[in-house]
């Protein structure tokens, strides 16, 4: 480990630490009566920590597998965002992004876009969402077949890990003037949307703090 | 859940990555270039506040509010990645401890 790059060291930990959010989410599916063939296959090809969850809560509280999908797909949406915004520093990568797309998620994004360098960037991207996605398959397989042995997830913080994460990542990120205000605009107005909106919609919404960025805010010379 | 319905999701959810990666370059310079790197900052700062305060289409406050407030004062104290992640955990995990 010692021996590792910082970004990648990072990705290690980040992609272990949202593994274990997997665990609940098999004793979840398992609850919900998903075989284990159903849960691993959710996990390999969804691969979507927030639309499996949903999915799966809906159909355990006796929802119909169409709000099921439904919610599952809005939650999933935000991932278009993210490519867009990697799309740049892919295309080199010819059709290597076909299989690579699978990897673009929240993450896996956060970390690569916390770089400071076009090569890290890339790295902290297939680093991160690499580690989520193998630590990911095996959490779900710990939970389906242990079920309630670990216990409630909640009593060790585990969903604290996921903000906190995001918190230690956002620094270099919001350095400039339009991405704080960005950051600002779209993080009230999604708080301002739960009440209203099903979930996933605000995340969405979220994404409306631009534009005040835009019309507020003068072009930096940088990018 | 049927076979149909995880499919239908696994596909879907793939599309979403798949075609904002492979579209994403044929936006041109412009204000919806600016507005395409504006948005993870965005969505990043709004998923923090979600995951702290939203639980089931309702906004709490409870003890992820602490993982939080800790989390923020690590990283402007320089801790180190591994350490807030494990500092926050170890804070809500007390903080619901304690609560009971």
């Amino acid at each position: 480990m010692a021996e590792l790059a910082p970004h990648k060291r990072n990705s290690l930990v980040l992609g272990a630490a949202v593994g274990m959010i997997a665990i609940p989410f098999g004793v979840l599916a398992s609850t919900a009566g998903l075989s284990l063939a159903k849960a691993m296959f959710m996990s390999l090809f969804v691969f979507t920590g927030a639309s499996q969850f949903a999915a799966v809560s809906i159909i355990s509280s006796g929802g119909s597998p169409l709000s099921a999908v439904a919610s599952g797909l809005l939650l999933a949406a935000r991932n278009s965002l993210y490519g867009m915004r990697l799309s740049e520093l892919l295309r080199p990568l010819g059709w290597k992004r076909v299989p690579g797309a699978q990897l673009v998620i929240d993450e896996s994004t956060a970390l690569a876009l916390a770089q400071d360098n076009d090569e890290r960037t890339l790295e902290a991207l297939w680093w991160t969402g690499g580690t989520v996605f193998v630590f990911w398959n095996i959490g779900t397989v710990l939970g389906v077949q242990l079920g309630d042995v670990v216990g409630d997830p909640l009593v060790y913080g585990l969903d604290a890990a996921f903000p906190a994460s995001f918190v230690a990542l956002l620094g270099p990120l919001v350095r400039e003037m339009p991405a704080r205000v960005a950051a600002l605009a779209g993080s009230i107005i999604a708080v301002a949307a739960v009440p209203f909106t099903p979930a996933g919609l605000p995340i969405l919404l979220a994404a409306l703090g631009v534009v005040p960025a835009l019309l507020f805010t003068r072009p930096s010379a940088a990018t | 859940m049927s076979w149909t319905a995880i499919i239908v999701l696994a596909v879907g959810a793939y599309l979403f990555k798949l075609v904002g990666v492979l579209m994403g370059d044929r936006v041109k310079d412009g204000p919806l270039r600016r507005a395409v790197q504006l948005i993870p900052p965005a969505l990043f700062c709004a998923l923090i506040l979600l995951q702290t305060f939203e639980r089931d289409g309702e906004l709490v406050v409870d003890a992820r509010v602490v993982g939080l407030v800790v989390a923020v004062a690590a990283t402007l104290r320089k801790v180190p990645f591994v350490g807030v992640i494990v500092l926050a955990m170890i804070a809500t995990a007390t903080c619901r401890l304690v609560a009971g």
